[in-house]
Formats: C-alpha cells, sequence, structure tokens
C-alpha cells in the first residue's frame, strides 16, 4: 500500500492516464468489434434469402441490384399503383430496397413508361443492361412487349427487353378454368386494396380491383387482365368425352409482372410468378 | 494550429499545443494575465448582460426539420418537389446524392454510373461551400434525435446517476475504412444496413419500419453510456462530409480578444476537440478558424456570453 503511494508520488499522474487511456482503448476496440460484427450480421438474411424477392421491372440481377441500390424509395414514390415497397431491417443487407409483393399489389405497368426505372439514380433499375451485367438465358424477352392497353398507339410496345420472372400455374387442381367454372363478383373480395387500371375507366386513373366486379362463364382472369399481349392464353381442349376443358398457358412474352396472380379469384391463388426465374419452353 | 493540424484532429489525433504565437496573439495573452482584476470585472460584467440566445439552434431546427419533412410532404401530397430519401433525391428533378452512400455503392458495385455521378458532384459542391459537416447538424434526422436525448443524459451524468464514457475519436477513422473495405468486398453496401441517418429518413418518409429499433438501441447506449456515441465514434458520414468541407470557407471563427476562457462552448459541442484553442494560452493567433470537424451547429455562438465564437465566411470579412 505505501510502496504504491511512494510509486505516485514519484510518478504522478502519469499512470492514472496511461491506465485510462488503456481502458478507452480497449473500449473503442469493442466498440468497433461490436458495431462492425452488428452490421455483418446483414449477411445472414441475405445468405439464407430461401425465396427470392420479386424487384421492380428493369432490375439488375440479385447481387448487383443490391449493391447499386441507394435505398432513396424514388422508385416507390413514382409508381401510380403503388406496387414497389421497401424492405426492412430483417432482410439484412436487403433493408430500403424495393420489392413487389405481386398478389397484394402487382405491377400492371399503368405507367406505360415504367417510370420506376426513369426514377433510379443509380442504374439499379435500368432500360438497358450496362455490358457487365450478366443476361441469364431466357431472361431476354424475345421481342419488345406489347403493351394491350397502348396497342392502338403509335408505340404500342413497352420499354423494357427482360423479364422479372415468369407465371407459372402452380395448383391447376384449384384453377376456376381448369375445373370448367365461371366466376362472378369482386375478383380479391371486397377486403382487397390491390388497385389496376381499366382502360374502359380511366387510362391514367388506376382504381380498387374490388370496384371492378366481374362476371365469366369461364373464369379466365390471368388472361383477360395480363398487361401484356401475348403473354397468356386460355388453352381449350376437347376431350375423348367431347368436354371442353381449359387450361390457362403462359407464353414466352409473359414478363413476370404479376398481376396474374394478384388478380386470381382463387385463395390462395392457383397462379403466381416465380421471381426473376428465365424462360424455359 | 495550421489547416493541416486540424484536418489531422478530425481523424483522432489529438489537439496539439501552440508553440509559436503571433505577436497579437502573444500580447493579449499577456494582456490577460496581467491585468487580472480588470479581466475577472469585464467577464463579470459581460455575464450580467448575456442574452440568453438560441437563435442559432432554433434555426437550425428549423432547417433540418423542413429539409426533412419536406421529403415527406413531397411525397405525401405528391408534390414532386424533393422526391426520394436522403440517401438519393431529385430537387426539382435535379439529382442529389448523398456523398457516403455513393461512395458505398460505387465501393460495393464498383461501376460508375452516370446519374449518380452528376447527383454526387452537385452535393460535392453544394457541401463543401457550405462547411461540410454542416450536413451532420443542419440536416441529419439522427443528430436532432440524438441531441434530444443528449439532454436526458446530460441530466442523468448531473445527477450522478450514470458517468459518461469516451472512446477513442480515431475509431471514427477506422469504422470508414473498415466500411469502406466492407463494401469493396462483400458488393454489399453494408453501412446502409445500419446507418440511422438512412433508416430515421426513410422512416419519416415511408412509414415506421422495424428499424427504427436499431435506431433506438443506438439512443439508449447513448444516453446511458456515452455521450453522442455514434456522431462522434462510429457514423463515416460525418468523417465524407468532414473530409469535404476541410478547406471550406464557411466556418466558426474565434477572437481570442473576446474570450474570457470559461469553457461553456466546450460544454455544448458535441465535438470539443475542435474547440481546444478557446483554452486559456493556447490560441495561437487572433483569430482563428476552428477545424473541418466542426459540425458548424452553432450552440457555441448561443452560448458564448461574450461573443468570441461566431459564423465566419472566409475572405468575405475582408471583403466587407
Amino acid at each position: 500500500m505505501s510502496d504504491d503511494c511512494q510509486a505516485a508520488t514519484k510518478r504522478p499522474a502519469v499512470p492514472v492516464r496511461i491506465k485510462a487511456n488503456r481502458r478507452k482503448f480497449i473500449r473503442s476496440a469493442f466498440l468497433v468489434g461490436g458495431v462492425v460484427g452488428l452490421s455483418m450480421l446483414g449477411y445472414l438474411p441475405v445468405a439464407n434469402a430461401r425465396k427470392q424477392r420479386m424487384r421492380p421491372p428493369g432490375a439488375l440481377e440479385e447481387h448487383d441490384f443490391l449493391s447499386s441500390c441507394i435505398k432513396c424509395g424514388q422508385c416507390v414514390q413514382v409508381c401510380p399503383v403503388a406496387a414497389i415497397k421497401l424492405d426492412d431491417i430483417d432482410r439484412g443487407f436487403g433493408i430500403g430496397v424495393p420489392y413487389i409483393d405481386s398478389r397484394e399489389q402487382a405491377c400492371d405497368f399503368s405507367c406505360d413508361a415504367v417510370q420506376c426505372i426513369l426514377a433510379c439514380p443509380t442504374g439499379a433499375l435500368t432500360y438497358v443492361k450496362p455490358a457487365f451485367a450478366e443476361l441469364r438465358a431466357g431472361m431476354t424477352l424475345a421481342h419488345a412487349p406489347v403493351l394491350k392497353a397502348k396497342e392502338k398507339d403509335a408505340e404500342p410496345t413497352l420499354n423494357l427487353k427482360e423479364r422479372t420472372g415468369v407465371a407459372r400455374l402452380s395448383r391447376p387442381e384449384a384453377c376456376l378454368a381448369v375445373q370448367g367454372k365461371g366466376f362472378k363478383g369482386q375478383a380479391r373480395g371486397a377486403a382487397f386494396k390491390g388497385r389496376m387500371r381499366y382502360m374502359e375507366v380511366d387510362r391514367w386513373k388506376p382504381i380498387a380491383v374490388r370496384d371492378h366486379p366481374y362476371e365469366r362463364d369461364i373464369c379466365d382472369l390471368c388472361v383477360t387482365e395480363c398487361p401484356i399481349k401475348d403473354a397468356i392464353k386460355l388453352e381449350e381442349t376437347v376431350g375423348s368425352d367431347g368436354v371442353k376443358r381449359y387450361r390457362p398457358v403462359v407464353l414466352e412474352q409473359c414478363v413476370g409482372c404479376g398481376v396474374c396472380e394478384m388478380i386470381c379469384p382463387v385463395e390462395p391463388t392457383a397462379i403466381v410468378v416465380d421471381e426473376r426465374k428465365a424462360w424455359s419452353a | 494550429m495550421g489547416a493541416f493540424e486540424r484536418i489531422k484532429v478530425m481523424f483522432g489525433a489529438s489537439p496539439a499545443k501552440a508553440t509559436e504565437f503571433t505577436p497579437e496573439a502573444r500580447q493579449i495573452h499577456e494582456l490577460k494575465r496581467m491585468n487580472k482584476a480588470d479581466f475577472l470585472a469585464e467577464k463579470q460584467h459581460a455575464r450580467e448582460h448575456q442574452l440568453i440566445s438560441h437563435k442559432w439552434r432554433n434555426r437550425r431546427w428549423a432547417v433540418l426539420l423542413f429539409s426533412n419533412l419536406l421529403f415527406t410532404f413531397s411525397f405525401w401530397l405528391d408534390i414532386q418537389l424533393l422526391e426520394g430519401a436522403l440517401t438519393a433525391s431529385r430537387f426539382a428533378g435535379f439529382h442529389l446524392i448523398d456523398l457516403n452512400s455513393a461512395l458505398q455503392v460505387m465501393l460495393a458495385h464498383q461501376h460508375i454510373i452516370v446519374n449518380l455521378f452528376i447527383g454526387t458532384a452537385t452535393v460535392f459542391v453544394l457541401w463543401a461551400a457550405l462547411g461540410g459537416r454542416s450536413f451532420c447538424s443542419w440536416i441529419c434526422p439522427y443528430h436532432l434525435v440524438a441531441e434530444w436525448f443528449e439532454w436526458i443524459h446530460l441530466k442523468l451524468v448531473d445527477k450522478k446517476l450514470i458517468t459518461d464514457h469516451e472512446f477513442h475519436r480515431g475509431s471514427r477513422t477506422v469504422f470508414w475504412l473498415l466500411f469502406s473495405l466492407m463494401a469493396l468486398l462483400s458488393g454489399y453496401t453494408v453501412f446502409e444496413t445500419i446507418s440511422p441517418t438512412g433508416i430515421l429518413s426513410r422512416a419519416l418518409i415511408y412509414g415506421p419500419s422495424l428499424a427504427l429499433g436499431w435506431v433506438f438501441l443506438l439512443l439508449v447506449f447513448e444516453v446511458l453510456y456515452s455521450r453522442r456515441a455514434w456522431c462522434r465514434y462510429v457514423c463515416p458520414i460525418g468523417l465524407t462530409y468532414g473530409m469535404v468541407g476541410a478547406i471550406s470557407p464557411l466556418r466558426i471563427q474565434y477572437r481570442l480578444e473576446n474570450c474570457f476562457h470559461e469553457g461553456d462552448c466546450r460544454k455544448v459541442c458535441l465535438v470539443p476537440h475542435v474547440l481546444d484553442v478557446v483554452i486559456k494560452g493556447r490560441a495561437a493567433d487572433k483569430h482563428m478558424a476552428i477545424g473541418p470537424d466542426c459540425t458548424r451547429c452553432g450552440l457555441c455562438v448561443d452560448v458564448c456570453p461574450s461573443g468570441a465564437l461566431r459564423y465566419d465566411v472566409k475572405g468575405l470579412s475582408k471583403l466587407l
């Protein structure tokens, strides 16, 4: 004890300061380790993502998309049907990155110009893929997609060169057309908030799907409501018993917009869009 | 302290004591020592006539709230004046891109993007002129929230319920390098995941998110453990803007002849190391520019009873 006191009087203040500095340094090291460690937790959701997110039209491939997106949400702001949402921190590095939940609100191209691509400041959404961006076979559309809504315009095509996914009849047994059934009423019930553009109602003002009831002898909503020409058709076959059978068939011009998934009146949906999937015949 | 010294302090070096003084500065230091009674009397006089003012704080809060809410209302009311969030936006159609977010994207993506480049250049020029870290105190929403929680922290310290723990200021430089490196190596904008600036800005515009929980944890840490820890020791955005404004003409100027060395300014300052020159006997010149780590928040300008700290535009005072 007395030795300590003597030592302290011989070398005043210095050891205390050194000790304090050492503590401060260790504290700082923990801070750096802690914060960096926490930020790297962002890897987990990205690495664990079993089901990919549906990205807005014109998106780069997932890794490039995540690296180039600046998380500003300008794409969210321009979408007339509010199809685009931003991910939360539970998606790790995907925080603030836009996605589309087609079943809730699909992109129906009611903006005509693919506004989200136009709004993107970093080229994460782009009309023309840059040279470095890999394009998987089957991602590029055979020819420019014709937007049914613009069919009578001088330029009927949509400025979109690649698909975001492909639709697939995932539960044919539940499909009303396959069962030979019709459909009458609000496609997704009275509580559904999703909106769509109906050309016969207003070209520039999308309305709620529930405000636009349907009446079909054979349900063909996925076919008629598809905004793209020649992307899906209702195939009619006559069986050996002479009974007509129907089945929606997805064609190569499908861009993966997800309107069929949104409009399908069956719960859960009979047709889905496989995100980022390429076309294979 | 020269410009180079001040930049070193921003990266984490301790402020060095001046060894050479200008004749004027030496004279003022001498005078203050010689007439102690007069000095005390004048100090007393200044104290008695001090106007308690929050002028700059109020202006700053108004600007900060206005610019952040402009994003919100622009979207909600669909007036399309300021679209996007703080990370990247369009003001009346013109690209504005946050410099640190742009840096993260460029490092992660490793490709030049024209729009990104234009937006970044605009913002670079803007903040180089307006003082760099003035972004922190005049725009960053986390700064404002942290300022409010700092008040709780100071109350608790005052009541001796908690003690403040300092970290090494160099940590922020380490963080800046690490986050850059992580973006480069992983190809993800890692920092954006935990950036409270981006999280708060998006929450204000697009609605609340789970990520606000992380921001709240940061605030709790700052209240209970270390005063303004995120802004002082972690945030690479602050350092990026600090570098941009390293030689900015807009800064706080210190006037030795008006100073009574009471240190109120250092108590309210987010970055008190920049105010090292106000300590008695430290100022090497009669008038001195405060370093680039200063956020130009103006709290010191408000609190100084004798007008020794004020906003200054380099060259402009000479011109007038």
